[in-house]
């Protein structure tokens, strides 16, 4: 359903967040904040619930630190035992060690790439996908604070150019 | 200002007088004949049969020798008894004051990196490394006494050993004691100079209208940190390393190093908890208490990459004269070996892991605490084995060492935390420090 939104530019990140926060204050809901740069501090701001990506990450990494442990023990010991360096003990636990840097490498790699493809996922980022910022000039040197209006236009519009917006422009737009 | 609270002065005090008391209990009852010796390892394996199971092979081996052999091995034996209660001593002793030499160098990193976050921690710092001057004199005077023959921790201090063995005398132009002692001194007089002379001019900063000082400071801990790096390294070989004269490991010092700086850090951590439980450092939030977790977190799991890398190559080329270092520990300590790895590494990355615990005071404390056990249990495994041998245990020497230097510990940061205001005036970051937020 296309529904009808403001949207408020501005050209710094301290401005930004001050606005930011006077717009909660006055308990309106912001859709959006397209940046250029990461702002630091704006998820909180906005109210934005806290990430849970760290959560998401610590499991990978026991993930990639358990397919360590199972491949190592698969390749070495049970399907081609080896001798190397005069250690032909066909016994994990006593050729652990040659394995270790592995199995850190491994929790890294599966935390990294996985927390990455996490992310992308929910973020709904993937190849080729069209850009969703409004106008371009938020890759360059604009903010743009998006809330969606609720026959409250004029209201709105004040309070934002009261806040240093230096652009005020209304449009329609598939939300959700 | 900060006073000092009587009940901790008193406290501080108690812990050193039980601490001497055990020590001189130690020393007492250390064997001085062969005869007692005997006596005490025969009443010591009938409590602790299976724990010492290797002294109890061992005595078989001797019994099937020849006369001559049995009576060196007792020599050797009384040598590791008497030499119990010094390594406990030396052991305790480098402890703290390797406490307070990490923390230096987490603050001359702090002042040449010119941080924002950390200026309002600045004095908490100064006041650790104070102890660095006793701390530095006390185990200066072990090392004295070593070179006096008044014990054994360094075999290669004994003409008799160094004529018989070769390696030594290869090594001899190095290890000698007068050239031991003459690096002890540089290192010491390098370090308290640096220490100082840096709180001289973090004071006169604070009165001082313009910023010439906090600029002096810069260079000069620019310049310590490159003294430091060399110094320390050497300073891991002399005193640590050479316990065991034959063997070697060119990251010792870099293995060392993230011992003391983990430590150090660990000590900022808890003073501040402490200070801020007392209502002092008003100013400190919990932002600042993330960071020095952050880095009690990344410093263990470095420690932990030195360790491994160490004992990695040592185990996998399998060359005897190195890998008896490892095997000595794993026979013979195999407890405080593999409970150290338990304590400063397992431990640390679990509970600090997550983000939000390293904001909570006492779980920092929690966790520093198992810390700063795990790392003398790391200076324990690196000096014991090579002076008692199997004839270990955490007993009365040891812990009347480790309760004499932490009360001497405690009594000589807080006293020198007393002596100026516990935040700096003038430090021009100290704005962006009391700020820190994220």
């Amino acid at each position: 359903m296309a529904s009808k939104v403001i949207q408020a530019y501005y050209n710094d990140d301290d401005v930004l967040m001050h606005a930011v926060k006077k717009v909660k204050a006055a308990k309106h809901h912001i859709e959006e904040v397209y940046c250029p740069f990461p702002v630091h501090g704006l998820d909180k701001a906005m109210g934005l619930a806290p990430t849970r990506i760290a959560i998401t990450s610590f499991m990978y990494g026991c993930l990639g630190l358990s397919v360590a442990i199972w491949m190592m023990n698969n390749i070495m010991i049970v399907d081609w035992p080896q001798d190397i360096g005069g250690k032909p003990s066909f016994s994990y636990i006593e050729n652990m060690p040659a394995f270790v840097p592995i199995m850190f490498e491994l929790t890294v790699f599966f935390a990294a790439h996985l927390m990455v493809i996490t992310f992308y996922m929910r973020s709904k980022l993937w190849p080729f996908k069209k850009a969703e910022n409004p106008d371009v000039r938020t890759t360059d040197d604009h903010f743009v604070m998006e809330i969606e209006v609720h026959n409250n236009e004029q209201e709105l519009k004040d309070l934002l150019l009261d806040t240093g917006a230096v652009e005020i422009n209304m449009t329609e737009k598939n939300l959700h | 200002m900060y006073t000092f609270s009587n009940r901790l002065k008193i406290g501080s005090f108690i812990m050193m007088a039980i601490g001497a008391l055990f020590i001189i209990t130690g020393f007492l009852s250390a064997p001085s004949t062969v005869e007692e010796a005997k006596a005490i390892v025969a009443s010591h394996d009938d409590g602790h049969g299976s724990a010492h199971g290797g002294e109890v092979t061992h005595a078989v081996e001797g019994h099937g020798d020849d006369a001559h052999h049995d009576s060196a091995h007792d020599e050797h034996m009384l040598a590791q008894l008497k030499n119990r209660p010094w390594s406990a001593l030396y052991v305790a002793a480098f402890f703290f004051f390797m406490i307070a030499l990490g923390a230096l160098a987490f603050y001359a990193i702090q002042r040449a990196a010119q941080a924002g976050w950390s200026p309002l921690l600045f004095r908490v710092m100064e006041g650790i490394t104070a102890y660095i001057v006793p701390g530095g004199i006390i185990v200066f005077a072990i090392l004295a006494l070593s070179v006096a023959h008044m014990n054994h921790l360094f075999v290669w201090m004994d003409p008799e050993v160094v004529a018989h063995d070769e390696l030594i005398q290869g090594k001899s132009g190095y290890l000698n004691p007068y050239f031991f002692l003459l690096r002890a001194a540089i290192f010491l007089g390098g370090w308290i100079f640096y220490r100082e002379y840096s709180r001289k001019l973090s004071l006169r900063q604070d009165e001082s209208d313009d910023n010439s000082n906090f600029k002096l400071n810069f260079r000069w801990s620019a310049g310590f940190l490159v003294f430091y790096l060399v110094t320390e390294s050497m300073m891991s070989w002399d005193w640590i390393m050479s316990v065991d004269p034959h063997w070697f490991s060119t990251l010792f010092g870099w293995y060392i190093f993230a011992s003391m700086f983990v430590s150090g850090i660990t000590t900022i951590a808890m003073v501040t908890v402490y200070l801020k439980s007392k209502g002092y450092l008003p100013d400190v939030n919990n932002s600042h208490i993330h960071d020095l977790a952050k880095f009690m977190f990344g410093i263990s799991i470095f420690w932990t990459y030195l360790w491994f890398s160490q004992f990695m190559l040592i185990w996998y080329a399998n060359i005897p004269e190195e890998v008896t270092y490892y095997v000595t520990r794993i026979e013979n300590y195999k407890l405080p070996f593999f409970g150290m790895i338990a304590m400063n590494f397992l431990f640390p990355v679990l509970l600090l892991m997550n983000s939000d615990f390293k904001r909570m005071n006492w779980f920092v404390c929690m966790t520093g605490i198992v810390i700063l056990a795990g790392h003398y249990m790391d200076i324990y495994n690196a000096i014991m084995p090579a002076t008692v041998g199997t004839h270990w245990g955490i007993g009365i020497p040891e812990l009347g060492g480790i309760l004499f230097f932490a009360g001497l510990f405690l009594f000589w940061v807080f006293r020198a935390l007393t002596n100026a205001p516990l935040q700096p005036k003038r430090n021009p970051f100290i704005e962006e420090s009391r700020h820190f937020h994220y």
